[in-house]
């Protein structure tokens, strides 16, 4: 696989070397300069490096997100023509290298922008700061994340390491900068230099800054995805990760339309809300009667024109404004008509009696969302300060406010609403909705839960678990209340800024022509911008945004037809590997988790622990075959495995030599997997068939997560990565260079979140955050943990685990624990014991437990070795760990080939050397987990990746959801440091189509 | 909202002979055709006399049994008018005589042209905030739309009708945020879908009669807060429930004859308020 990977990241490495390349070398010659290379590239200055460092070393907890950052760099560097790579080698490796504590200021900011990520929650202003510079220049980035792929491709891992090791070298390309085109309210274009991995609301603050405006929480950014669809860019992650390969323009609009908002503190704010409503309307998703229209068009020229002048002819120019869709004469004149009566009101006074009227609009501050009833009738839901509204051809034909819903949810496709119970009612309900597609049930989902904490919490709730990585089935509204902010605005304490009230004539000239930025039809109003570069428009950026977006295109159709391809072969592989996993699992003798570790632990020498786990999904209600996969690769920040190891070098040879092991074993045990599978296929076929067509629950995924496999690798690379990635099986196996892509897209899709499901528990405003607690019976969020693969200290010695781990699965492989625990802290330790009695294969166990989990290792006897490469990309790019890119995980027993590389723009895959694969399947009664362990030594920093891959199977009374979304928590529970880079699901086809987003 | 009931007309027309056997009905009871239209003379009369509205009073036409119903051939809201098309053929025409009132009157006039769609008024409620359409025998989804597309600037939520007529056959406006709900369980069913379903909280008046529960308010300007409602005689029980409200001016209109062929106070007239322009 691992060679079809490379040649992914070459292929796109091309195209973005003709343009990244002369911007490359002055890069390169940056990053080498380490700490001063972060510094030029930012624009904005850099806090010092020293204070980075500190702060790194404070966040080392929090450092283990960070790793992805590092690894992106890395695996950009990486990704680069080889060339290149020895530039770059010698940055990764000083970032590596360095003990924890000596972590390069790089790092020392990435971990800074981990914490922050990782508390995406609630980014803090200072942070912000900061991050500006890292993000900054960070224009090669997307070409990054091509090259990965690309590298991949080539032959062999040995080769990939090389080059690994090159880039490793290399100064980090971060500060690449990128300028976003955002389309203010007014409708003209304000370019923005961001760095490239800057979070959304390094942007958001900026173009705040730009309209001096304070009380910015009732606005926000959105962009078009490649389906034409208004997102919300989060400002707790990285933009280029949400808009993937969409160009980098952006319309600044309101996002929580005030109920009354009399109520905001100053002018400007409500002047651009007018601003908003003023494209709502004239954009027609703001209905409104003749008169209303008339009236607000008056309010309008009155804040616009000032008093009506008699002498002047209103007639002649006022056609140039935009009161309606379409509007009359007869409107215009009735509109002069109301103009008359404003005599002396003041533009602010203007400003506010149209939004008293505007407010009471039917529509006003609904966000619209096409829906299927549970009978398939179209309707449309709502979404409100107050609640959900259920539209139907316009009419409403039902509500639900925020205090009748007891939880949010999605799944795949389907958006739920549980409803509480009335008084006569003894049970509470459920209410379904039909999405078009899983991405835009989660979108829902999400302004779902943001509109509810913004308007109903007093403050946000906290993602249960903030530092672990959460998926997006975590995600939370990160910002501030609308409790908060007017608590906020009573401290505004600065006279009324001035500003200029621009004519709405632009704004209806805008809307006749500005296609381009236009969001959508709802997001219309957004796309208003006018001609490009009216303000600012810079070629420049225009530039940049143009090849990134047809690299994303040609990105997007390959990974299309990947996945076309895929999905089918994904299905069968599915089943094969069900089959294989059960085969497996019935001729080798029950693991006990003992042995499991010890095996584990033992052969390598250095025991990491991966806590992190991919639980795959296979849901097939009847017919339908759904499979979850999540993959988490988990980086460890080298400075843990430095520390332990001591240095870096042993840590390198170990992985050298682990490498060609690994490799050997992984070839292996595909052909052994065949085999295998061959010989079972008459048994387990049937078994694997029924499996497929019942509905795979994934009942107890928490237990997978304890499983913990300790990998014999040394790496004393300062920083491991994790990537969760759940990667259809069929795909991932069969094509590794497809598979990456589709990885990519899915991994996009499911990005910060584990986009199949997700569940949110509205609370009552006085009711706290806590109440939102995860249940874990009910569906939990799909919090895919990856936990990092805490390269433990114990450098050991060869990886000989891939190999031995069969049998060591049955045995109690964990020796990784004593191994491992010595070296690392207590936690790992803790959680390795835990992991031991799941460990064990026994079904029962694991049920009890967690769920019963046997670790299987792949090697060759039994279970089929896969070849994994692992880019870094996807933890590079996951900075926060809510995201979850989507990269898709076979742990099947196959071969299965990982292509690390992530196509998004986001991921940078890197060739890596291989120290060790593992391939570990545990099954329990309803579930069969296949853990798939592998470390890559890239640059100086080792990257341990885990995937799981859980198939449940089971009666269609099974939650699937539910059971997902355990096991994504508790693998993020159980591997904190581990960050969850991917969490596909399978579901039927519609899971792939979704899942890639 | 503050302006909801501030009536300054009222269209009305006269009750055609042909009421008495022709006139849709959903019981056998036989209409007194002579005390139907002294009623009608009473009803008319409040609204003029005590109350000051501008009246007008179209001809009953013959050939149109259920021509006094005119609530159900208009829906008039801000500077709007919908002139409906009544779910049942025989009150199509109806709307004619209805249509040329409003467009003396200025308004703006939106007719449903389209063939599919069906709308009586009765099935229309509207609380100053926000529209409840009922959907039923008589009016469907189709018919609720357009009126959506009329009215845009407000909510329009539709209601089921699970017995009755039609909507207000068991509910109306009985002041401001205050709503009339007859306490029959479908009535009760409806209600609840109001309340969920509503942007606004609204109050609620509880009537033992379903029938009791149309009611006619009004917010007139020097009047105050008046309502039309039942009479004791015809439910006691009812009338003592409106008796009790102190905030009303209150009028006991009988409407025995018209109750009989499925009409209501409401039904009666097409209040109007021309005040805004």
């Amino acid at each position: 696989m691992t060679t079809e990977v490379v040649s992914e990241a070459e292929v796109k490495k091309e195209p973005e070397k003709a343009d990244e390349q002369p911007a490359a070398p002055q890069q390169d010659a940056e990053q080498e300069s380490e700490q001063p290379a972060a510094i030029q590239d930012g624009d904005t200055p850099r806090t010092a490096s020293p204070q980075t460092d500190r702060k790194s070393k404070e966040a080392r907890g929090l450092s283990r997100f960070l790793p992805p950052w590092l690894k992106r760099q890395k695996s950009q560097s990486r990704t680069e023509p080889s060339e290149d790579h020895e530039d770059k080698a010698p940055m990764e490796e000083q970032l590596e290298a360095p003990p924890p504590e000596e972590v390069s200021p790089q790092e020392a900011e990435r971990d800074e922008s981990h914490s922050i990520g990782s508390a995406d929650t609630q980014p803090a202003k200072e942070e912000k700061g900061e991050e500006f510079p890292e993000r900054i220049g960070d224009g090669k980035e997307e070409e990054d994340l091509l090259e990965s792929k690309a590298g991949e491709k080539e032959d062999e891992p040995l080769k990939a390491e090389a080059e690994a090791e090159k880039s490793s070298l290399k100064p980090a390309k971060k500060m690449k900068t990128v300028t976003c085109q955002v389309t203010l309210l007014d409708g003209s274009l304000l370019p923005c230099e961001v760095e490239k991995r800057a979070k959304g609301i390094v942007l958001f603050v900026k173009v705040c800054e730009h309209l001096n405006l304070l009380e910015k929480d009732y606005f926000g950014l959105c962009y078009k995805d490649h389906a034409d669809q208004k997102c919300w860019l989060d400002p707790a992650k990285e933009i280029k990760r949400q808009i993937r390969n969409c160009p980098w323009q952006f319309a600044f609009s309101v996002k929580f339309y005030p109920p009354d908002p009399s109520q905001l503190t100053e002018d400007i704010t409500r002047y651009l809300l007018c601003l908003q409503l003023r494209q709502d309307i004239a954009s027609g998703r703001l209905p409104c009667s003749f008169v209303t229209h008339s009236l607000l068009g008056s309010y309008t020229l009155q804040a616009e024109m000032g008093d009506h002048d008699p002498d002047a002819c209103c007639l002649d120019y006022i056609s140039e404004f935009q009161f309606a869709p379409s509007q009359s004469k007869e409107m215009e004149e009735k509109v002069v008509e109301l103009y008359k009566t404003h005599r002396g009101m003041s533009p602010a006074q203007a400003d506010a009696q149209f939004l008293e009227n505007a407010k009471k609009l039917s529509m006003y501050g609904v966000d619209l969302h096409h829906a299927k009833d549970s009978e398939g009738v179209d309707i449309m839901l709502g979404v409100c300060a107050n609640g959900l509204l259920i539209y139907k051809d316009r009419l409403r034909i039902n509500r639900f406010a925020w205090p009748k819903i007891l939880k949010i949810s999605y799944k795949r496709s389907n958006f739920y609403i549980k409803i509480r119970p009335g008084e006569a009612e003894q049970f509470e309900s459920s209410v379904g909705f039909k999405l078009p597609n899983h991405r835009a049930a989660k979108r829902l989902w999400k302004v779902c839960v943001e509109h509810h904490t913004f308007f109903r919490l007093v403050t946000p709730e906290q993602p249960p678990k903030a530092r672990f990585l959460t998926l997006g089935s975590k995600f939370r509204y990160s910002g501030r209340t609308q409790a908060q902010t007017r608590q906020a605005s009573t401290l505004i304490d600065r006279p009324a800024p001035h500003f200029e009230r621009c004519s709405s004539k632009r704004l209806s000239r805008s809307l006749d022509g500005v296609p381009g930025l236009g969001m959508d039809d709802q997001a219309g109003a957004t796309s208003l911008g006018r001609t490009p570069g009216e303000k600012n428009g810079r070629d420049p950026a225009l530039e940049l945004s143009s090849d990134s977006k047809t690299a994303g295109d040609m990105e997007d159709s390959q990974r299309q037809k990947d996945l076309d391809k895929t999905q089918e072969d994904v299905l069968k592989h599915q089943a094969s590997i069900s089959e294989l996993k059960r085969n497996f699992m019935e001729s080798t003798p029950e693991p006990q988790p003992s042995q499991w570790d010890k095996r584990l632990t033992a052969s390598p020498a250095t025991s990491l622990r991966l806590r992190a786990q991919a639980a795959f999904e296979e849901e097939v209600p009847s017919s339908s075959l759904l499979s979850s996969t999540v993959a988490c690769t988990t980086s460890v920040p080298a400075a843990e495995g430095a520390i332990a190891v001591g240095s870096p070098p042993a840590a390198a040879h170990v992985a050298e030599k682990a490498l060609p092991r690994a490799d050997g074993p992984a070839y292996s045990s595909n052909d052994v997997g065949k085999t295998a599978e061959d010989k079972q296929k008459s048994d387990t076929l049937e078994q694997a068939e029924v499996e497929i067509e019942e509905t795979v629950v994934i009942k107890e995924v928490r237990k997978a997560p304890k499983v913990e496999v300790t990998v014999p690798e040394v790496v004393v690379t300062a920083v491991t990565e994790k990537e969760p990635e759940k990667k259809p099986g069929g795909e991932a196996e069969g094509r590794g260079g497809e598979g990456v892509t589709q990885r990519g897209s899915t991994s996009s899709d499911s990005h910060s979140e584990s986009e199949d499901e997700a569940e949110y528990h509205p609370q009552a405003p006085s009711v706290s955050v806590d109440q939102i607690k995860e249940l874990p019976e009910e569906e939990e969020e799909l919090e895919v943990e990856a936990q990092p693969l805490e390269a433990e200290p114990t450098a050991a010695s060869p990886c000989p685990t891939t190999e031995e781990q069969e049998p060591a699965l049955k045995d109690e492989a964990q020796n990784g624990h004593p191994e491992s625990q010595s070296p690392q802290g207590s936690v790992e330790e803790d959680e390795e014991d835990e992991g031991e009695p799941k460990l064990n294969g026994d079904a029962s166990r694991a049920e009890t437990e967690g769920f019963p989990q046997v670790i299987c290792c792949s090697e060759p006897p039994v279970v089929k070795t896969e070849m994994v490469t692992i880019s870094d990309t996807f933890a590079a790019q996951k900075t926060e760990i809510s995201t979850l890119e989507v990269p898709i995980v076979h742990t099947e027993t196959k071969t299965i080939t990982y292509e690390a590389a992530q196509v998004d723009g986001a991921g940078d895959s890197e060739p890596g050397m291989l120290m060790t694969a593992q391939t570990i399947t545990s099954e329990s009664l309803c579930t069969t987990t296949t853990t798939h362990i592998t470390k890559m030594l890239k640059g100086g920093v080792s990257e341990t990746r885990i995937e799981k891959r859980i198939v449940i199977s089971g009666d269609s009374d099974i939650d699937h959801d539910q059971a997902l979304a355990r096991a994504i928590k508790e693998a993020k529970e159980q591997h904190p440091d581990m960050s969850v880079t991917r969490v596909v699901v399978h579901k039927e086809t519609e899971v792939m189509e979704e899942g890639k987003d | 909202m503050a302006s909801f009931g501030n009536f300054t007309h009222a269209i009305v027309r006269g009750i055609p002979a042909s009421l008495v056997q022709e006139a849709l009905r959903s019981s056998l009871c036989q209409v007194d055709l002579v005390k139907a239209q002294h009623q009608l003379q009473l009803h008319i009369g409040t609204l003029k006399d005590e109350l000051g509205l501008q009246v007008v009073e179209l001809p009953a036409d013959e050939s149109l049994p259920d021509c006094v119903f005119v609530e159900d051939c208009a829906v008039v809201c801000g500077d709007t008018a919908l002139i409906t098309r009544p779910g049942a053929p025989s009150r199509r025409k109806e709307t004619k005589a209805m249509k040329s009132a409003l467009q003396e009157l200025n308004f703006k006039i939106v007719e449903m042209k389209d063939d599919t769609a069906t709308l009586d008024g009765g099935d229309v409620l509207f609380t100053g905030r926000e529209f409840f359409v009922g959907l039923s025998k008589r009016t469907n989804h189709r018919g609720i739309e357009i009126l959506a597309g009329a009215f845009k600037d407000y909510p329009v939520s539709t209601l089921p009708v699970f017995e009755g007529l039609h909507l207000k056959s068991f509910c109306s406006m009985a002041g401001p945020d205050l709503i009339a709900f007859g306490s029959s369980e479908p009535a009760q069913k409806t209600l609840k879908i109001l309340q969920q379903t509503g942007d606004h909280h609204y109050k609620t008046l509880i009537l033992p009669d379903d029938a009791a529960a149309n009611c006619v308010f009004m917010n007139l300007s020097g009047k105050g807060q008046v309502l039309l409602h039942c009479t004791p005689e015809e439910y006691p029980n009812s009338a003592k429930v409106f008796e009790r409200l102190t905030d009303h001016l209150l009028f006991p209109v009988p409407n025995s004859e018209m109750s009989k062929v499925d009409g209501g106070l409401s039904c009666c007239s097409v209040l109007i308020s021309k005040t805004g322009s």
